[in-house]
């Protein structure tokens, strides 16, 4: 099959071309300005970082070593052959696990509590005076937006070392988180049963209870598990400052070289937040439907 | 319509299902509420908690939290200036190293681009355990083989978004229009053609709103890898907790909140710019 193609007359194809070149040729412009400023920040950046390439270089054999090391036993042997040796200490491990386990879920009840009672305070269209909805708002961002680890950090010291500690900051960064969450949905619940229960003479509390509850628990219910989901790997390294969990055992493991420990217990925690994923996404999908999937 | 006197009895009859619903469907939401809170005891037994432990360590906060006021420097302003311009160095370089390398890995991740699935399996858990690895222990990895410093926390967040990346941009090339590849092979263009010039217009302004999130995620996390001794703004405030040095912690906690604050401001300035007001998933 032969196709024509009509071709324009010379004059109006050069017209039509030079404008093409003039759009692109901006355009490319606005790009090298772009890609310029862009490098200028990453060379400002690296040198502010310390970046040194020649010691990335000549290190970066350590690095894949390092991955060489931690797969071997003492006995110079691939961990895998011998498992028994490799997961040497799975009980402690086990029951260090079901620490960072606990902690984090404690940790989310309490922050998913705390939040609770506090997004209706902070959703625009149930506040009941906007300078609370202020104040509640400022507060959650600072929970939100401080590490949990520099919680952790100051409340080793106020509540001593321990996984108290790690509970109360995985709280506290929950609350501010899911706060902001809770509240976006309830700012989308219809406001319809709001106004039939207001209606009826109802306090504010009653309205909350009657009209709204009942529209967005199940929103509540799959953000909080996301949540849970976060806090397990927060609560993984919760331990390095000595708030608890697993983290603890790891941080000895690396800092002292138990090269086999190191691979041993990342494989735990890998495994752990897999199987955490795969079961909470399995239950935010099953349980909550659809329409909590957001 | 006339309101008539209803018989309560006659609605129960007519609408078995929410006035007779079986036990267990009306025990399930009470026993789950039971069983989660019998957890919650059970782990607040378990984990040490005591009221008077709890009460004691508020009231050694509330003793903290007046020793923090007013938020002071003293005299190391300088320094802590130079440790953020550190901690934000990390970010954007740790970002920016990730995406490079994640773009061409993400498409070997991209079902659009690899059809097989035996050949992308191993890609995706690869990815997939790289993201289960938590930033703060790459970074002690990684001081391991560079040493102490903010280059150990670069490579960190690096590695760490590395598996994120790749996740965030396969799916954003498995979401993109086939039709204009589609066009690129019907004018004889190949495999790499077909990528350049089909598939990165459409899917690069996705990617680099994604980075700018990224960055802005990226500098919380820069502020606290320095407790490993990562370097950054961490170092300093971990230092200054435990030497209890309480004016300076609240103020190392507001410049945070305040860089944290300007980077967010900025980034969603530039988001909207690139790729107009679309939502950034």
């Amino acid at each position: 099959m032969t196709t024509a193609v009509s071709i324009l007359p010379e004059q109006q194809l050069a017209v039509l071309n030079a404008a093409y070149r003039r759009a692109v040729g901006r355009r490319r412009l606005r790009l090298l300005g772009g890609i310029a400023i862009v490098a200028a920040a990453l060379v400002l950046a690296a040198i502010g970082a310390e970046v040194n390439l020649r010691t990335l270089f000549t290190y970066f054999g350590n690095f894949v070593s390092y991955f060489d090391r931690i797969l071997t036993l003492d006995s110079g042997q691939r961990v895998w052959t011998d498992a028994g040796e490799w997961l040497w200490g799975w009980r402690k491990w086990l029951k260090m696990l079901g620490e960072t386990l606990l902690i984090s879920y404690v940790g989310t009840l309490i922050g998913a509590t705390f939040a609770f009672l506090l997004n209706f305070f902070a959703a625009e269209n149930t506040s009941p005076a906007p300078w609370l909805r202020f104040v509640v708002r400022r507060l959650l961002e600072f929970a939100r937006t401080v590490p949990g680890i520099v919680f952790a950090l100051i409340f080793v010291i106020a509540f001593g070392l321990g996984p108290m500690a790690g509970v109360l900051a995985i709280a506290i960064h929950s609350t501010g988180a899911l706060g902001k969450l809770f509240s976006e949905i309830v700012e989308n619940a219809d406001m319809k049963p709001v106004e039939g229960i207001r209606s009826t003479g109802a306090s504010w509390l009653s309205c909350m209870r009657f009209a709204v509850v009942p529209q967005v628990t199940a929103g509540y219910a799959s953000y909080a598990l996301l949540r849970f989901e976060i806090n397990v790997r927060e609560a993984s390294v919760m331990g390095f400052v000595g708030a608890g969990g697993i983290g603890q055992e790891l941080v000895v493991a690396i800092r002292k070289f138990y090269y086999s420990d190191v691979s041993a217990i990342l494989l735990t925690i890998i495994v752990t937040v897999f199987i955490i994923d795969i079961t909470t996404g399995w239950l935010r999908s099953h349980l909550f439907g659809k329409e909590a999937r957001t | 319509m006339t309101p008539r006197e209803v018989d309560p009895r006659e609605l129960r009859a007519r609408y078995p299902d929410v006035f007779d619903r079986p036990a267990s469907a009306r025990l399930a939401m009470p026993a789950m509420i039971v069983a989660a809170f019998a957890l919650l005891i059970y782990g607040l037994v378990d984990l040490d908690f005591s009221p008077s432990r709890f009460f004691a360590g508020l009231s050694q906060l509330g003793w903290i939290t007046l020793m923090m006021i007013p938020p002071d420097p003293g005299s190391s302003l300088p320094i802590y200036l130079k440790a953020l311009g550190e901690t934000l160095s990390i970010a954007l370089l740790g970002t920016t190293l990730a995406a490079v390398f994640a773009l061409p890995v993400s498409l070997l991740a991209a079902r659009n681009i690899i059809p097989s699935q035996i050949l992308r399996f191993p890609v995706r858990r690869f990815l997939d355990s790289i993201r289960g690895v938590d930033t703060l222990i790459w970074a002690l990895v990684w001081i391991n083989v560079v040493g102490l410093g903010p280059f150990a926390g670069v490579l960190a967040i690096a590695v760490s978004d590395f598996g994120a990346f790749g996740k965030l941009f396969s799916e954003a090339i498995e979401g993109a229009d086939q039709k204009q590849v589609e066009g690129i092979r019907a004018s004889g263009g190949s495999p790499l053609h077909e990528i350049r010039f089909g598939l990165l217009p459409q899917v690069l302004p996705v990617i680099a709103g994604q980075v700018l999130y990224f960055i802005e995620s990226n500098t919380r996390s820069a502020t606290i890898i320095g407790i490993v001794g990562a370097g950054g703004i961490g170092l300093q405030l971990a230092e200054q907790i435990r030497v209890l040095e309480w004016q300076k912690v609240s103020f190392l906690i507001l410049m945070i909140l305040v860089a944290v604050a300007a980077i967010d401001f900025i980034s969603g300035k530039l988001r909207f710019a690139i790729i107009g007001r679309r939502a950034v998933a």
